[in-house]
């Protein structure tokens, strides 16, 4: 078969010559080979078994079989919510999509609103309510918990304690609110091992009370994060990623662009994406922050990092109100406060950044609230504790001795998605519902109100914590659809109340339900911290991008999905830069002890140029003993050092190699371009002097330079290009790719001889001072070549060009030579050398795309463009006797895509976004010189670096 | 060769259902559309298995009380799904659609035969790829007015040449063969 004819293949019948002519063509060898295995009696190898067939009794309302629905709700991380459309097919949740109205969202997903899902189908999920191992019924328990709650009346529930993690649900609010009526002695305890403890601390040293802050990025035209990583962490990041990557679209050699300062002791994503980088120890950010408050504010630039202040100073007050300063969740109350009296001192309040009520229910001092539980526990006042969510005897600070204490209560109940370390020491489990299950409510980082609605029934005997609150004060408890249609018909306050709530229901958000802002009145400055003069180094904490304070090690998505920069999947390390490294004696993967106030840790070393030096940075989240078959002893458990007096940094550890190494598994060994122009990044001046300075700096041969045979495609074209100077590196786009096309997790073992089957990679570049390095983004799908070299050295045809342009990969036919993985110069296809896909687990059966073959062992897979999507949208076209419109397909990893880096379509409509895109000057093609032809192209990064910047590092 | 013998494809092999339906009857005899039972088939690409509650439209009047049509009445008084042997079976790596066949003027009985001469249905052609294929490369062959889709006695008239010509331009069909247009 050759090149230009696969679209009009001529009719071979099996009549004639078996042998015609000189070039036995390769189907009728496989003809040939088939009918010898037939005649060898191998025939039935190929009889499909009996299949069958259940349509509905009654069909639901709206059911297509074939046609999936979408319904919106909210997917919740730490208790605050993004929007997001689930896909269903047939009552089966499949993939989550962003919401397009709503703020959090704006369309796009965070990881997390990817890899939710995957949860609801966990096999390790709790399944039945349990009394010291024992199942039990819900009327059991309920009457268990009432009968014990009886027994506290006397005391006006003196002797109940509730924990819960942060929440931000307002049913669940009015709900404690309630139960501290009817047991006005009961006591409500929250605790996150992450979140927002020190801006909640912040706001009170600068305001002297609770406040919320978010910012408006869509109007500043400078940001400098402190230590934060604002653009891929935190519950507004994918919106904070879309507003800023909005003003950085230079749509022609004019236009306007945002600038990004960042100080900090991590190397983040969002540090790469910075124009100017100034690493830092921890404790010398609040300095930095004290040196420019003090610049911003009319004195003159002080301190070690004067230059830096002076310059980013006169740029800040340059762009009065329209800037941003962002402290990180993990850096210091002062610092938040320091933060607050600049963007004060700026103009900025009211104006990029908002400040509102608090979101969470019930804001308090975590760590304190813990801290009197645990006293409470020790004096044995403990009667009847209910725990719901969390599991603070694995993640509470180590001084605490949480899980100790723990048994210490009368009667112990762990409401709790899996069961954990925590209800391992509670007499009760009862199996909380995921979200996909349940009705409930929450609020988005600005205050948007999110009701919450069920697309499946619950998999297992799960209930709702609203509903076991309601079994605390009840003797007919409520369901959770009515406690929650309760609070809100009581406080909608509409006239017609059934409209509003579907309303709701249809959209995902409740309009104009964000948080009012408020303008709280700012106080002293809090003094200089006490100077640590502590010798050692400094252990800093940060939660992980993906498996988070470890609620999340379960989801084998999440554990595989490479770590921004490290690439580093199933595992954390102990990241130390290179020189802090070499100093220590340890390189990668070399084991070392960190200890501090008699307890110590042992961890793998991962170097991370552009760290600080002197820091060790250590991701929360592993080393769990009761996650789940996944998630147990995945990494090393740092909560052992973690103090409540010091949650996110300690100073004065000691840290030194021991023997043995971990090898950990990443997906990227090498982060040089060598001196190829890959990752193309050019500042903004050299751009607009000469806008053709991209294309003049790749060679692009001639299409007709080509021993290839010409042809052209007439119809439609698919194409796409990623945009770099949009692309933070957060990754949602490999999740959602997994998601979308069925791709198995492979284990560790296998990623460590580099078999991980992600159709779509980051990768990342290093380029000048190893010590602050510039950092270049990009995402490699496959490039869809024109001229793909792959298709020549396939030996029975399976991967082929289509009509259209796409380098078809027809799993069916591969026999699993992996000529064509060899070939690919962009090393884009992924070999299934075992079969990975779980073939067996009914529950992961379930959230599989029906319109994507599940690959069984020894075939070859890659990006096919969502070929899924196009054929769907194409045959929906055709069927209404119209073209496709632009922008009517999205492939999943654009869709997911925060910053909209990534714009998908037919290249052959000139007036096409995508085609609009590829004509732009910035457009290039990756290893152009090979001239493969791609289809995906890139847009070269555009960087703003500010000209009087003399600090040490530049873009 | 067994690999496409009748053997391995089951074709013309009449499969047994829970319950005798016959196309034969119902289609051919009593002369009800396709698109009662098979509601789906002109919108997505499943075309439909009539749920149990279409069958007792009729079956609740009509022979109300036949033994043959108790499992319909035992599923829906139950609420049990009637567990019906597909008898058109592709592999699970073929996505074929019937809403765009059906749109570019292809007759039920073009792959699923003479459905109103079946009293139990059987698989009328061979669903091999290279079936498939040959009418992909010739849609000229085989395509007919969208007023005759469904017609099950339509025979292709002497002028079909002509015909076909015609509506392949009409209907803008193009002969599609790339992989991923069924395989995905």
């Amino acid at each position: 078969m050759s090149y230009t004819d696969q679209d009009f293949v001529p009719l071979e019948s099996l009549s004639g010559d078996l042998h015609d002519g000189d070039t036995p063509s390769r189907r009728r060898f496989l003809e040939l080979m088939g009918a010898s295995l037939a005649m060898a009696g191998a025939a039935g190898c190929t009889r499909m078994p009996t299949d069958f067939i259940m349509p509905y009794v009654e069909p639901p309302e709206h059911a297509v079989p074939g046609r999936p629905s979408y319904f919106a709700t909210a997917c919740l991380v730490n208790g605050v919510a993004e929007g997001i459309v689930a896909e269903s097919h047939l009552g089966r949740p499949t993939k989550m999509e962003g919401n397009p109205g709503h703020p959090a969202s704006l369309g796009a997903t965070s990881v997390h609103a990817q890899a939710c899902v995957l949860d609801l189908y966990d096999p390790d999920r709790a399944k039945q309510i349990t009394e010291a191992g024992e199942v039990r019924a819900w009327e059991e328990f309920r009457i268990a918990l009432q009968h014990s709650l009886a027994a506290l009346e006397p005391g006006r529930g003196a002797g109940f304690y509730v924990l819960t993690d942060t929440s931000t649900s307002p049913s669940l609010g009015a709900q404690m609110t309630r139960l501290l009526e009817v047991y006005p002695r009961a006591k409500w305890h929250q605790y996150s091992p992450a979140g927002s403890h020190s801006a909640s601390a912040g706001a009170r040293l600068a305001f002297g009370r609770g406040v919320n802050t978010y910012y408006r990025l869509d109007r500043a035209e400078v940001i400098l994060a402190l230590d934060s990583d604002f653009l891929t962490r935190g519950t507004a990041s994918t919106r904070y990623a879309h507003d800023y990557a909005e003003r950085r679209r230079v749509s022609g050699p004019a236009g306007p662009m945002n600038r990004l300062y960042s100080v900090e002791c991590e190397m983040t994503p969002t540090g790469g994406k910075a124009e100017h980088r100034l690493p830092l120890r921890y404790r010398e950010i609040e300095d930095f922050a004290r040196d420019l408050l003090a610049a911003v504010t009319g004195g003159a630039a002080s301190g070690r990092h004067a230059q830096s202040v002076a310059a980013i100073a006169k740029d800040l007050l340059a762009h009065r109100g329209a800037s941003a300063i962002i402290p990180g969740d993990a850096q210091t109350p002062a610092v938040h406060a320091l933060a607050h009296a600049i963007n004060g001192a700026l103009g900025n309040t009211g104006s990029t950044v908002i400040h509102t009520d608090p979101l969470e229910v019930g804001d308090s001092d975590q760590t304190g609230s813990l801290w009197d539980l645990a006293a409470a526990l020790d004096a044995g006042q403990v009667q009847l504790l209910l725990i719901m969510g969390g599991n603070p005897a694995y993640d509470a600070p180590a001084d605490f001795g949480f899980g100790d204490k723990l048994t210490k209560a009368g009667n112990s109940i762990h409401v709790s998605s899996h069961p954990n370390e925590t209800s391992a020491l509670t007499r009760w489990i009862v199996p909380e519902r995921h979200f996909l299950e349940d009705w409930g409510d929450a609020r988005a980082f600005d205050g948007t109100v999110t009701i919450l609605q069920p697309l499946i029934l619950p998999l297992y005997n799960g209930r709702s914590r609203l509903e076991v609150l309601d079994a605390a004060m009840r003797p007919q408890p409520r369901t959770a659809h009515e406690i929650v249609r309760d609070y809100w018909s009581a406080n909608a306050k509409v006239g017609d109340f059934e409209s509003w709530w579907r309303e709701a229901l249809r959209k995902g958000f409740v309009a104009g339900s964000a948080l009012p802002a408020i303008t709280p009145a700012i106080g002293a400055t809090p003094p200089p911290a006490q100077q640590n003069t502590n010798s050692g180094l400094d252990l800093v904490f940060r939660t992980d991008p993906y498996v988070f304070d470890g609620r999340y090690a379960n989801n084998a998505w999440l554990q595989e999905l490479p770590r921004p920069l490290s690439k580093l999947t199933w595992d954390n390390a102990v990241y130390l830069s290179p020189r802090t490294a070499a100093r220590l004696g340890a390189h990668n993967d070399r084991l070392v002890e960190i200890s501090h106030a008699g307890r110590s840790i042992r961890g793998a070393v991962w170097t991370s140029p552009g760290q600080a030096d002197d820091t060790a940075i250590v991701y929360l989240g592993y080393g769990r003993k009761r996650a789940g078959s996944v998630g147990n002893s995945v990494g090393f458990d740092v909560f052992p050092l973690r103090q409540s007096q010091a949650l996110w940094a300690v100073s004065g550890v000691q840290v030194r190699a021991v023997s043995g190494t971990n090898p950990l598994a990443v997906t990227r060994m090498h982060h040089a371009m060598e001196g190829r122009d890959l990752a193309i990044a050019v500042p903004v001046d050299t751009y607009r002097g000469d806008p053709d300075c991209i294309r003049k700096r790749v060679e692009t041969p001639e299409k007709r330079d080509t021993l290839y045979p010409i042809w052209n495609y007439t119809g439609y074209a698919w194409g796409m290009s990623i945009d770099l100077t949009a692309c933070v590196d957060c990754m949602a786009c490999v999740i959602a790719c997994q998601a979308e096309n069925n791709i198995p997790v492979v284990g560790k073992d296998q990623v460590l001889v580099t078999r991980e089957m992600h159709w779509l990679r980051v990768d990342t570049y290093y380029e000048g001072d190893p010590d602050s390095p510039a950092v270049r983004y990009q995402p490699v799908p496959c490039m869809q070549c024109e001229d793909a070299p792959c298709e020549l050295v396939c030996p029975v045809g399976a991967t082929v060009h289509s009509a259209d342009g796409l380098n078809d990969m027809t799993y069916n036919r591969c026999i699993g030579t992996r000529y064509c993985s060899n070939n690919c110069p962009y090393k884009v296809r992924r070999f299934n050398f075992y079969l990975y896909n779980d073939w067996i687990t009914e529950q992961l059966k379930l959230q599989r795309n029906p319109d994507v073959t599940v690959r069984s062992r020894g075939v070859m897979e890659k990006c096919t463009y969502c070929v899924q999507r196009i054929r769907e949208t194409e045959i929906r076209s055709k069927d209404e006797d119209r073209f496709i419109r632009d922008g009517e397909i999205q492939t999943a990893c654009q869709q997911a895509c925060p910053t909209k880096a990534i714009v998908f379509g037919d290249i052959n409509n000139p007036s096409n976004h995508v085609a609009r895109l590829k004509a732009d000057k910035r457009n290039y093609a990756l290893l152009a010189e090979l001239n493969t032809r791609p289809r995906t192209t890139y847009l070269a990064e555009i960087r703003n670096p500010n000209p009087e910047w003399k600090g040490s590092s530049g873009s | 060769m067994i690999v496409r013998s009748p053997y391995e494809t089951r074709q013309n092999v009449p499969r047994e259902q829970p319950v005798p339906f016959s196309h034969e009857h119902h289609a051919g005899g009593l002369g009800i559309d396709c698109r009662y039972c098979h509601q789906t088939v002109e919108t997505t690409a499943f075309a439909g298995i009539p749920p149990t509650k279409v069958c007792m439209n009729c079956h609740s009047e009509m022979w109300a009380v036949a033994p043959a049509v108790e499992p319909v009445r035992e599923s829906y008084r139950s609420g049990r799904s009637l567990q019906w042997t597909r008898v058109h079976d592709l592999p699970g790596f073929v996505y074929f659609d019937h809403s765009i066949h059906i749109h570019k003027g292809i007759g039920c009985s073009s792959c699923h035969g003479r459905v109103d001469k079946m009293p139990l249905t059987w698989q009328a052609e061979p669903l091999t790829m290279e079936w498939c294929l040959d009418c992909h490369r010739h849609p000229e062959q085989h395509v007919r007015p969208r007023s005759e889709v469904f017609d099950m006695s339509y025979i292709a008239p002497g002028t079909q040449a002509q015909l076909g010509a015609r509506l392949v331009k009409e209907y803008n069909i193009h002969s599609l063969t790339s992989c991923s247009t069924c395989h995905r």
